[in-house]
């Protein structure tokens, strides 16, 4: 997809931002947003990852325990993209790998 | 000096209600959890400043909080804000997947559809948490989809007893207008093996080995929407009451029609009598008197509000068939309120105290067993659940 990084070759450590929705912030006690520090290859599965081991009350609110699928309602973007649809090992876009902009995880709108 | 404490469960959050043993002043603490659905709060018997709490979102899915104070502090068990986990994984306190292990679990089959067709278990939310009686840290969990967890760390994590789900009636159970949920845990104070459940729409079951294995009891139960209305399963069960000094006993509040039964639910009768209509949700028991029943009738199936814009409980004190409505206190007149199955409760001070939550937000409370009533608190949430503590 445009705008990811390309291949997972980018050797180290990145430490991603992550803005949660208002529901998640107050359940792991933090503000707007997070960071984590994530190993390369800089996939959403391994940002997910680390946000889990830092905040560990966040499991199973974003990713359902028995499949490891994004909840129905939840969506992911970065740099104006969504990547609620393209699996969990996407790629991050390198602005996010590089701290320029964070990986946003939104509470789609249905209800009230 | 004894008093109560009233714990509510809202569509958006979770409040605790205190007064002292005259119940008149009444002190609101919340909101909790606020912006969740928090279907049920229970402390437990044994050590009543522990409080299990279902918090639930359509969005995030199912939290477990509990308490170890009286509701002054909150944790998820196992991952508790600002502490560091020792061990990775931590312990999943809201973690509930089905038991297919080949040791004790079953199979995952499947359910009835709304539609006639098959359809799989898929867990979505806990209806209500049932504390042991004996143990703080053993607490029992009705999920939907229907099935039954408990756990023996203080809810850090659960387990299926999955001889529920897997008795073998599961392809005739189906989700009633709520879902297909197991909202009703009874656990007998004599005989720590017996325990009660009730799914809508499967009916009622009980358990008399610790919940290895369970048997369907709904023998008198008719119920004209099934294409079998005597059928062993299938009933839509809207909640069920026990007296603890007889409980043998048991009153059951079914779509349409109030039931009882004096032998452990194995056979049932109507007991609806003379109420305007049998259609409700809740029903519950006087601490005191075995034989002292409440209802709060519902119009109908179609139309979830109280007949006549009246909000009205009715008490039987001769166990089922005659009613009489008790109105002291409570809305005659353009109330539409719902009163939802878990939303009753009643206290255990000399002068049994009644409480019950509404649709519209309110929280009523009688301290005179129901003969008259006043608002403790009037504009909360739509009310999901009432428990009720007495402290000694």
């Amino acid at each position: 997809m445009s705008g990811a990084a390309q291949g997972d070759e980018r050797a180290g450590r990145a430490a991603i931002r992550v803005v949660l929705p208002y529901h998640l912030r107050t359940l792991a006690g933090v503000g707007t947003e997070v960071s984590v520090q994530v190993d390369a290859p800089f996939t959403l599965a391994r940002v997910l990852d680390a946000l889990e081991a830092r905040y560990p009350m966040l499991r199973g609110t974003i990713r359902e325990y028995e499949t490891g699928k994004r909840r129905p309602f939840l969506r992911f973007f970065a740099c104006e993209e969504d990547l609620s649809n393209e699996g969990m090992d996407v790629l991050l876009p390198e602005a996010v790998v590089a701290g320029r902009e964070p990986l946003l995880v939104i509470g789609a709108i249905a209800g009230g | 000096m004894s008093g109560v404490r009233v714990l509510v469960g809202t569509r958006k959050g979770a409040f605790i209600l205190s007064s002292d043993g005259k119940r008149k002043d009444w002190t609101v603490d919340g909101p909790f959890f606020s912006g969740w659905e928090i279907y049920h709060m229970k402390g437990s018997p044994v050590d009543p400043n522990r409080i299990y709490v279902s918090q639930t979102s359509g969005w995030f899915g199912q939290v477990i909080q509990r308490s170890d104070d009286g509701g002054k502090t909150w944790l998820q068990p196992g991952a508790p804000i600002g502490e560091k986990v020792d061990a990775w994984p931590p312990k999943p306190s809201n973690k509930f997947v089905y038991d297919t292990s080949t040791e004790l679990g079953k199979p995952l089959t499947t359910h009835q559809w709304y539609d006639g067709t098959q359809h799989p278990w898929e867990f979505k939310r806990v209806w209500h948490l049932e504390p042991s009686l004996a143990d703080p840290s053993t607490v029992y969990a009705g999920v939907e989809d229907a099935a039954l967890f408990k756990s023996t760390d203080g809810g850090e994590s659960w387990h299926e007893l999955s001889g529920l789900r897997g008795h073998g009636t599961g392809p005739n159970w189906q989700p009633g207008a709520g879902g297909m949920c197991l909202h009703t845990v009874i656990l007998d104070p004599g005989n720590p093996d017996r325990m009660y459940i009730a799914i809508s729409a499967a009916g009622a079951f009980r358990t008399d080995d610790g919940g290895k294995t369970w048997k369907p009891i709904n023998k008198g139960l008719v119920s004209p929407f099934m294409p079998d209305p005597k059928a062993e399963v299938g009933h839509c069960v809207h909640h069920v009451a026990m007296h603890k000094a007889r409980p043998n006993v048991l009153f059951m509040q079914k779509h349409w029609d109030v039931m009882r039964s004096d032998d452990a639910g194995d056979n049932w009768r109507e007991v609806s009598g003379n109420l305007p209509t049998d259609f409700g949700f809740v029903i519950d028991v006087h601490a005191h008197q075995p034989d002292t029943v409440y209802v709060v009738p519902i119009k109908s199936d179609s139309e979830h509000f109280v007949p006549d814009g009246k909000l009205r409980v009715f008490r039987s004190k001769t166990g089922g068939n005659e009613w009489e409505p008790l109105e002291k206190g409570l809305p005659q007149k353009d109330c539409y309120v719902n009163v939802l199955r878990d939303a009753m409760a009643v206290d255990s001070l000399d002068e049994c105290g009644v409480y019950f939550g509404t649709s519209g937000g309110q929280v009523y409370g009688s301290a005179d067993a129901g003969d008259t009533w006043a608002p403790l608190v009037r504009d909360l949430p739509g009310v999901l659940s009432i428990e009720v503590q007495t402290l000694k």
